[in-house]
């Protein structure tokens, strides 16, 4: 059975205008520059295995973004080998290397091998939390926005997918949402705005920090959104699918060795 | 100077495809400014996907950042959307590294490789808040400049670019940077643009165009002669004797975000002798000059390891003709280059099974689609065009294509050529309907794509005199091959707009009086016409109009033996009479061979320069076709040239 490698890294600064697809091949790149043994599909046209999960929309900041890298098995050696041999002794020092082949804004937080059973991510996180920063509105007026959003029963958007319209109802994604206080100095600009935290589901359907903005009024304007967190919940409780303290960890997130025991 | 970084990010929310405007490739320089360096912005003026991977301005990019003396930054035109967002925001055209105003730097040069960009160099000076024409700028404003392949005619630009470079920029650049160094190393108040533009013409390979005076007699252009002693009477291309001295980019860049021709790329040779008449590349850049195999090795090895890249391009204008490409591709696929997984690409494939064989050997998966361009459709055409290859050379290399397990083949040919009749027309659909039935033999479904271009006569070719088909004939010969082509199952016919063809002409051969057309049309808000969505033939129309100009008069009539051409004053190196009797042979459909291998015809590019070829190989490549290793006469009467002892080197 293949190894698998988690890795955490965030997404920050003028890299954030990136897209998904662009930090994938960014990955990919890295991921040969690096010289991890990378396992590839069968086939035609074999790619590296390596697995994203949910996609953050291009413009956004991000620190917890995941892959998965499924890495070839060692061919022969004692099994307490890693799979990338002597080239990197520790999972701290392949996380160091990993940040120094990725451009500058994409930075490896956390890293821990994961059983090679372990569900996909994209599967697995169940919501997201982000940081919001609104222009537009007095701190008061969105105090009052929000509350107007979380007491309606739902939130109907007009949305066209292929031709057609659907009447979506976003409140049921909407798991919370409050203004905050920010640290000092992180305003994206000079002009008064104010600052939410949303938690924000991905299913029934997943909800963008854009579109969220916008049922607060098309006055308000979306000025920064930053994903702090995503989310697994299993039995009642809530995890990371790797927290950012898992730097180094050689066994799995908590979630996953769970469901290994 | 300020970063206008905190004025550019709320735009980009707004924009397609922001991460054009954001820099950070891998390789990029972010030089800091202060320091009395020249500060060159290099700018391409098409969209970043396009510009970024263009190597040429990446050397240059490399060449200036080493240089004590000198810095430079990069930029590409903004898309449409961006340039609105930011003309609204007051936002003037800025750098990708520091994002710094275009109008804080010291020079603006731009890469101009293709005629219908244009209109965009116009836009993107006035977007750096610099008068347009290059009569209104001051000292305080920066030099304008402009190298690139179209510099060769670079008359219909002479307005707004204050000084040309034709050639190979690698020594160039660092003279212009001495004159300019020392032309800022004054106080500002008692700088003389006119002197430094003077000192400019007095770099070889530099043309201020400026310094010249345009004469004609009614409509007919009667000469280009400078007004100053200053400026020489001619202006001779550069030439690099030894691209061994020049291993760049040693950092080609690697984008964010997908561009073009994403990969290593590898310059292997430049310059190309196969004489095909109506390739301007193929003309301007002699001779050929190789790569040492070791250093092209070196590089590719360095390159993959920097960059991640599991793809290297071995680039020039005919691969397969690089002395020593078995050994390269066999040292990449072998794994002597790094050791990961990595697949070759060979822009520019000669047309022979050799070829495949080598092609075989490279793609081990992605066997998607192989791409040859016999560019006639019979072999008289082809004589005509010197474009040597067979229906034997062509039959072979689709053959042995679909046999090694391709499934499409991909055939580039023109249209419009000189003396060209119908049945060179229909030639092309039966040539790519006997490929397909080669296909059949070994896959139940192949394609075959026949991509047909009009042809578009350049400056400094044998076919510099010829009057461009009319954009109604080329419209009446793509409608012959719609009809041939139809009934051919797993044939499919794509052809290049006419009207964009007959525009690329103007641009090509125009003279200065096509400035105030290109003007008007960019004050229409014709911008990138280069873009199907955005081309507008009615705006060219109304502006030649506008100016008592003609699309006959410009590019569809035939050029006089004895006239004077918009780029007689500037010079590849290739004689005008040798051009001459190539268009005379071209009439009469006689080939001439290659010259790498056999007696010199005299062309001019090597003797005037005192350079020769740099070939390591001394025999033409083994199955090579085009003229070499083949009997000529095979298939129909074919003369060849003989060359007088006379004429040998």
């Amino acid at each position: 059975m293949a190894d698998r490698l988690r890795v955490r890294f965030g997404k920050v600064g003028k890299i954030r205008f990136t897209s998904h697809r662009d930090v994938a091949r960014m990955w990919e790149r890295a991921l040969r520059r690096s010289g991890l043994p990378v396992a590839r599909s069968q086939g035609f046209n074999p790619r590296p295995l390596v697995a994203f999960g949910l996609a953050l929309p291009t413009g956004c900041e991000s620190l917890a973004e995941y892959l998965d890298v499924t890495l070839a098995a060692p061919v022969d050696g004692p099994s307490e080998v890693p799979p990338w041999g002597d080239s990197y002794p520790d999972l701290v020092t392949l996380g160091l290397a990993l940040s120094e082949f990725l451009p500058e804004g994409i930075d490896v937080g956390a890293l821990a091998m994961v059983p090679s059973d372990a569900s996909s991510l994209q599967q697995e996180v169940t919501s997201c939390s982000w940081e919001l920063e609104v222009l537009g509105v007095t701190a008061a007026e969105l105090v009052r926005r929000v509350e107007l959003l979380l007491d309606a029963p739902t939130v109907s958007v007009r949305r066209e997918r292929k031709g057609r319209h659907f009447d979506d109802d976003l409140r049921p994604s909407v798991r919370s949402l409050a203004l905050f206080e920010p640290p000092e100095g992180s305003t994206a600009s000079g002009s008064p705005s104010g600052f939410l935290r949303a938690e924000l589901a991905t299913r029934p359907r997943g909800v963008r920090p854009r579109e969220l903005v916008e049922v607060l009024g098309t006055d308000v304007v979306l000025a920064r959104a930053r994903r702090t967190q995503q989310w697994i919940e299993c039995d009642g409780a809530r995890f990371e699918p790797l927290s950012a303290d898992d730097l180094g960890r050689a066994v799995g997130a908590p979630h996953a060795m769970g469901r290994a025991s | 100077m300020v970063s206008l970084w905190p004025s550019i990010e709320p735009l980009l929310d707004g924009v397609a495809k922001p991460a054009r405007y954001i820099g950070g490739e891998q390789g990029a320089t972010v030089p800091v400014h202060g320091g009395g360096q020249v500060a060159w912005l290099l700018i391409y003026p098409d969209t970043y996907e396009i510009g970024l991977p263009n190597q040429g301005l990446q050397i240059l990019y490399e060449l200036l950042n080493e240089r004590p003396d000198a810095l430079a930054e990069r930029t590409y035109a903004p898309w449409i959307d961006m340039e609105s967002a930011m003309r609204a925001a007051g936002v003037p055209l800025f750098s990708v590294e520091n994002h710094l105003a275009a109008g804080d730097f010291d020079v603006m040069a731009f890469n101009l490789s293709a005629e219908l960009v244009y209109t965009n160099v116009l836009n993107l000076i006035d977007l750096a808040g610099v008068p347009v024409r290059g009569a209104g700028r001051t000292s305080a404003h920066p030099v304008v400049l402009a190298g690139g392949h179209c510099t060769f005619n670079p008359e219909p630009l002479a307005d707004f670019v204050d000084a040309f470079v034709l050639g190979d920029g690698e020594e160039v650049v660092g003279e212009i940077n001495d004159v300019l160094a020392g032309w800022l190393a004054t106080e500002p108040e008692l700088r003389d643009r006119a002197a430094l533009l003077e000192g400019l013409a007095s770099v070889e390979g530099v043309y201020v165009p400026s310094l010249y005076r345009v004469d004609f007699e009614g409509q007919v252009l009667t000469g280009i002669t400078p007004r100053t002693p200053a400026a020489p009477p001619q202006v001779v291309k550069r030439t690099i004797s030894d691209l061994a001295e020049w291993p760049y980019p040693k950092n080609q860049l690697v984008p964010l975000t997908e561009v073009v021709h994403d990969r290593l790329n590898v310059e292997v040779f430049r310059g190309c002798t196969r004489g095909c008449r109506f390739c301007q590349a193929g003309m301007i850049t002699r001779p050929v000059r190789e790569r040492p195999a070791a250093q092209v090795r070196s590089m590719i090895r360095a390159g993959l390891e920097r960059t991640g890249y599991d793809e290297v391009a071995l680039t020039s204008l005919s691969t397969a003709d690089f002395s020593s490409i078995e050994d390269t591709v066999r040292a990449v696929v072998g794994g002597e280059c790094g050791d990961q997984q990595v697949s070759v690409s060979l822009p520019s494939l000669r047309v022979d099974a050799f070829t495949v064989a080598t092609a075989t050997q490279i793609a081990h998966a992605r066997r998607t689609g192989l791409t040859f361009a016999p560019e006639g459709g019979t072999w008289r055409m082809r004589r005509v065009i010197n474009k040597l290859i067979t229906e034997e050379d062509l039959y072979s290399a689709v053959d042995a294509a679909f046999s090694n397990g391709w499934r499409r083949v991909k055939l580039y040919f023109l249209i419009g050529l000189p003396t060209e009749r119908d049945e060179d027309v229909l030639g092309i659909a039966e040539l790519a309907r006997r490929c397909v039935e080669i296909g059949r033999r070994h896959h139940r479904g192949p394609t075959v794509v026949a991509s047909v271009g009009g042809f578009v006569p350049k400056p400094h070719t044998p076919f510099q005199w010829f009057g461009q088909d009319t954009a109604a004939e080329l419209r009446r010969k793509v409608n012959l091959l719609k009809d041939a082509c139809r009934p051919v199952r797993g044939l499919s016919l794509r052809w290049h707009d006419p009207e964009a063809t007959a525009v690329e002409g103007l641009a090509s051969r125009g003279d200065r009086r096509m400035g105030a057309v290109i003007e008007r049309v960019w004050r229409a808000g014709g911008t990138f016409q280069e873009w199907s969505e955005c081309f507008d033939l009615s705006k060219w129309e109304a502006a030649l109009e506008a100016e008592g100009l003609s699309l006959e008069s410009v590019t569809y009539r035939d050029r006089e033996p004895d006239e004077v051409l918009a780029w007689d004053h500037l010079s590849a190196g290739l004689h005008r009479d040798f051009l001459w009797s190539d268009w005379q042979d071209a009439l009469a459909a006689v080939a001439v061979e290659d010259c790498r291998w056999t007696p010199c015809y005299d062309c001019g590019a090597c003797t005037d320069a005192g350079i020769e070829h740099v070939v390591a190989s001394n025999v033409p490549p083994a199955g090579g076709s085009q003229g070499t290793g083949q009997d000529l006469a095979t298939g129909d009467r074919v003369p060849v040239r003989f060359v007088t002892a006379a004429g040998a080197r």
